[in-house]
């Protein structure tokens, strides 16, 4: 019989034994876990990416200061690669109702306008919009509510733009590719592409920007954007969505995260799991490879037939893992459906693969150092007993454990950061909890002189397991770890993330505030009930040089950092840092020196320019140099609903120059009506409504919590199942013992508390260690990896001990109780 | 001829009072079909010799020849070739392998060795040794006698050359030893194999052709 036929018998014999159960179910809760996360994750970015889309109003843009594509190359290219192509003009330019006038943003659109996203009208100014197919008919217009207002006409009137009459056929009330961003906030006048020509505004040099819209099946939206970045001219911007909607981009990065977090400690605990199952399963094979190599096996079939076992039950329980996952990832699905309009695509099968790798990966990792010393087990053991393989090196152990698990988990999330925290956190746990099993099993034979019979015993034990009571506490801090983790940190953070955008989170931005206007202003809003925050200045500049070298000479290779570098920034002062920004890099001014300017720049910025602290940033400023000094970076949450600026400069620098206010209110829908009488009161102030975003970004938040809440009870499953098997571990030896006990006349009573009191032990001592642990990796998680605020819970600890003793207590107490009603000649007999 | 010979074999081991000798310059030849008692008193290094003759263990010095191949010049692969196809072992603890039936236990050194009708040899193995009716009984549902019987039908299966059994008894009652010890030695006959017993129990021993005793790992007297 050949290696394979004797491991598939075996693998009969042993599962019949219930030698491989916590194997499999370590490695099944495993992979279902990162299954369920990894099939749902890839439908929700597929729909991500097409919504996302919107943004754009494609899937692909290109954009220029210039005509584009004059000759259609690229929108024959386009056509013969099967995408859709759209046309849009815009530029601003003073709409006139008879002879009032107001800015207004001029958007000329072709007739497959938009190609990802849907327009939206209403028939009165700030009236619920409804969803439509089309654009405005040659001769008409869909014109901004703001606009309407501020100009007093109704739908039906008509408007001249240039030399161009239209006719107000709706009010617009959503554009897909509106945006968020706070540049050329003008209210929108939404014409046929058609009809610019008849305006006769544009001339060669006029300030407008030509668009050319692309979207199709991504594979081929990929294939075309290389192509085209290889032909377009410098002066042609290709923005594609990655650069979508700010805010919703990280509100769904966290919630990744959180999914990726729950994935990881299932991951985690399954392999805790997986190696205290592997070392139970080498022990109990000791004698069986002994007569096996008596009979004549040699190392290499024991290896092989260890190895294909293992593997088939790697194989057996990532094949019910990757079920698992598919049916858990329905429920996923189900709990957040809704959140992604149109419905999920197909998962990706991708998922299940990855399922495989990590089954035979935890493994090989977690298992394979006690399997590969049951190769050396001598076969003179079936003459004595005592004799065992070499001892385990376990420095080599973990050193593969480790690196294993780390590699996988990259693999998994492709987040260097969020790995090294796990990572970080799991050593340093593992290493205390380590330290203090080693310390508590020193102390333990010096208390258990003073305590009763049932406590000497059980005390006695621990210390005399010495190495076996420390992996047992090691495996049940990590196990309590987890659970309170999810039982109390859990919910502080959700909450802490749903917290940070409160009912009555801004939904609407207000800018261009004249400071001759921002105490009116103030006073109209107070006055109609709404509650004003301060208001932030606001100045527009144009970087010119870093550290005195022309920015020109060291233009960034990514989009994003070009347009940092070519558009008109943001920029604004404050003494104080602001709620939603963190210190990355630096220090904060606290009494800034007004003769040596000082700037503090968003990560975003710092990346993209590659600046360090104490470059030198030069600004032109309406005409007016400003050098200031790089002080310090920030990272700054943007789905705070707040105004927050990529540039943020020391008081005192900028307060010379012109600018204006903005702030950023709450308004309910009683209030809203009063967004008309503002407009026409402080024309000035443009009023940009975030009501959809901050009801995408609340959605996402919701479900991704709901979400969350699921995939972290596989979590509690794995935690369960490594408590079982740390238990088992012992098991054996347990047997043996309570026999030769009762044999000497100890009653059951007596044995049974002292496995209690060793349990319950282990059990305060892990509880204690484990409410540490999960503090400050709940801290750690929410201020470096979420970027939210935490508060210590003392409940934690107290929880921790209670959690602790009842349920190692409770769990070993009864998961031995067998043992004990043993017939004592019925286990000598078989030892 | 000579199936087993050994060679001032010596085995020494370190303990915190220093090197301990266990074995201690033995030489040993065993005729084809002959079979030997090795008696001493508890820790007179009979198993320890053994277990360097069946080429389970490796001597600090000396030689071990099976079937005139060197056994101490094999590294462990090469041993457990060799035993596999030469040696049969019964032990005092039986130690059969409780997730498998008695069938199953008796199949395992045929598997092992790759015969393709493992079954129906174990199960005229079983047979013999008067246990046809418990093929599939697990190892905790036989008695001790059975499970030697077992253990008896399982060493001598694959028909080895050389017997190795350790305390064949040890663990059993008076008189379901002597049956044990009757159905071994009938077995033995009937397949004219060398058999190597390490007993203390002296009507054991004077069953064999011939009685070697060690005395704190040397060889003291020879009786034949």
């Amino acid at each position: 019989m050949g290696a394979l036929g004797f491991a598939l018998k075996a693998l009969g014999r042993d599962a019949r034994g219930g030698e491989l159960a916590v194997l499999f179910w370590g490695l099944a809760v495993a992979v279902t876990a990162l299954t369920a996360v990894g099939f749902f994750t890839s439908r929700v970015a597929q729909a991500i990416q097409q919504q996302a889309g919107e943004v754009l109003a494609g899937d692909l843009r290109l954009e220029a200061g210039r005509p584009v594509d004059l000759d259609d190359s690229y929108a024959r290219e386009a056509a013969r690669r099967g995408l859709l192509v759209a046309r849009t003009l815009t530029f601003p330019s003073v709409v006139y109702s008879g002879e009032t006038g107001n800015l207004a943003l001029i958007d000329g659109v072709s007739p497959q306008y938009p190609l990802r996203g849907r327009l939206r009208i209403a028939d009165a100014p700030y009236a619920p919009g409804r969803a439509t197919t089309g654009i405005p008919a040659r001769g008409e217009a869909w014109a901004d509510s703001r606009l309407l207002a501020r100009l007093d006409v109704p739908v039906g009137g008509t408007l001249k733009v240039g030399a161009l009459t239209v006719r107000v056929a709706h009010v617009l009330d959503y554009r897909p590719d509106q945006g968020s961003a706070f540049v050329a906030f003008a209210p929108t006048l939404l014409v046929s592409y058609e009809d610019i020509a008849a305006t006769q505004l544009l001339q060669p040099g006029s300030r407008a920007t030509w668009s050319l819209l692309f979207a199709g099946p991504s594979a081929a939206v990929e294939e075309f954007e290389g192509w085209l970045r290889g032909r377009k001219s410098a002066a042609e911007r290709l923005v594609d969505v990655a650069e979508s909607s700010d805010q919703l981009k990280s509100a769904m990065e966290r919630s990744g995260r959180f999914l990726n977090l729950a994935a990881l400690a299932t991951l985690l605990l399954a392999a805790v799991a997986v190696a205290m199952g592997a070392r139970r399963y080498a022990t109990r094979h000791l004698d069986t490879i002994a007569l096996m190599k008596c009979m004549g096996a040699t190392q290499r079939f024991v290896l092989t037939v260890t190895g294909l076992e293992l593997l088939s039950v790697a194989l057996a329980g990532a094949t019910a893992g990757i079920a698992g996952g598919w049916v858990a990832q329905a429920g996923l699905a189900w709990l957040t459906r809704g959140l992604v309009r149109g419905g999920l695509p197909a998962p990706a099968f991708a998922a299940a693969w990855l399922g495989v790798g990590t089954a035979v990966a935890i493994l090989i990792g977690f298992a394979s150092p006690p399997l590969l010393q049951l190769r050396q087990v001598p076969p003179a053991r079936v003459l004595r007993r005592t004799l065992g393989p070499p001892p385990l090196r376990y420095g080599f152990t973990y050193v593969i454990a480790a690196g294993t698990l780390l590699a996988l988990l990259y693999a998994l999330v492709r987040d260097a950061k969020l790995v090294s925290y796990v990572a970080g956190g799991l050593l340093a746990t593992g290493a205390a909890l380590y330290a203090a099993g080693w310390l508590l099993v020193r102390a333990t034979r010096s208390v258990r002189g003073a305590a009763g019979v049932a406590w000497r015993y059980g005390l006695a034990n621990v210390a005399r397991r010495g190495r076996d009571s420390i992996v047992q506490i090691v495996a049940f801090g990590l196990g309590l770890t987890v659970l309170l983790l999810l039982a109390v940190v859990r919910n502080d953070l959700l909450d802490e993330w749903r917290h940070s955008l409160p009912k009555d989170a801004p939904n609407h931005f207000l800018i261009n505030i004249a400071p001759a206007e921002a105490d009116n202003l103030k006073r109209f809003l107070t006055s109609n009930g709404v509650v004003v925050p301060e208001l932030a200045p606001w100045v527009r500049a144009r970087l010119t040089a870093i550290n005195d070298q022309p920015v020109g000479k060291r233009m960034p290779h990514s989009d994003r950092g070009r347009a940092f570098v070519e558009r008109e920034q943001n920029l604004s002062w404050s003494r104080d840092l602001p709620p939603d920004n963190r210190l990355v890099q630096g220090s904060w001014w606290h009494d800034p020196d007004p003769h040596r300017p000082l700037v503090s720049v968003a990560t975003e910025y710092q990346e993209e320019l590659g600046l360090k602290l104490g470059d030198r940033l030069t600004f032109d400023v309406a005409g007016e140099t400003v050098v200031a000094a790089v002080a310090n970076v920030r990272k700054v949450r943007w789905d705070g609903f707040r105004p927050n600026f990529f540039l943020l400069f020391a008081p005192g620098v900028l307060d010379t120059a012109t600018g204006t206010f903005m702030t950023s209110v709450h308004l309910d829908a009683a209030q809203r009506p009063a967004l008309a009488g503002l407009v026409r009161r402080f024309p000035g102030v443009t009023v940009i409504d975030v009501e959809t975003v901050l009801g995408q970004v609340r959605e996402v938040m919701d479900k991704a919590a709901l979400a969350v809440q699921y995939v972290f009870a596989f979590t509690l499953l794995a935690g369960v199942i490594v408590l079982l098997a740390a238990v088992q571990s012992t098991r054996d030896e347990r047997r043996y013992e309570s026999a030769i006990l009762r044999t000497l006349g100890a009653s059951r009573r007596t044995v049974l508390r002292g496995v209690a009191a060793e349990f319950v032990a282990l059990g305060l001592l892990s509880g204690v260690l484990a409410a540490s642990a999960a503090s400050i990796a709940g801290w750690l998680v929410a201020t470096r990896l979420l970027n939210l605020g935490y508060s210590f819970d003392p409940g934690v600890w107290l929880l921790g001990l209670g959690a602790g003793a009842l349920l190692v207590g409770l769990a070993g107490t009864l998961a031995t109780r067998s043992v004990v009603n043993t017939p004592p000649t019925t286990t000598l007999r078989q030892a | 001829m000579k199936v087993l010979d050994s060679r001032h074999l010596t085995k020494e081991v370190s303990s915190p009072d220093g090197t301990l000798t266990i074995v201690d310059d033995v030489s040993l030849g065993v005729e084809q079909g002959e079979s030997v008692a090795i008696v001493g008193a508890s820790g007179a290094g009979k198993s320890t010799l053994l277990a360097i003759l069946a080429g389970l263990d490796t001597p600090t010095r000396g030689q071990v020849f099976l079937n005139g191949a060197e056994l101490t010049a094999l590294d462990e692969d090469g041993r457990a070739a060799a035993r596999a196809r030469h040696v049969g072992f019964v032990f005092q603890s039986f130690h059969l392998v409780p997730s498998l039936t008695a069938l199953e236990n008796v199949m395992l050194p045929l598997e092992l060795a790759g015969e393709p009708d493992a079954a129906r040899t174990a199960r005229r193995a079983l047979d013999q040794v008067g246990l046809a009716a418990r093929t599939a009984h697990y190892p905790r549902q036989l008695s001790g006698g059975e499970q030697q019987r077992v253990a008896i039908a399982r060493a001598f299966v694959g028909r080895p050359d050389v017997l190795f059994v350790d305390e064949p008894t040890g663990n059993l009652d008076t008189a379901t030893g002597a049956h044990v010890a009757d159905l071994l030695f009938d077995l033995n006959r009937a397949a004219r194999t060398t058999l190597l017993l390490v007993t203390h129990e002296h009507h054991l021993a004077r069953r064999c052709d011939r009685v070697i005793e060690l005395e704190a790992g040397r060889l003291v007297r020879r009786a034949g």
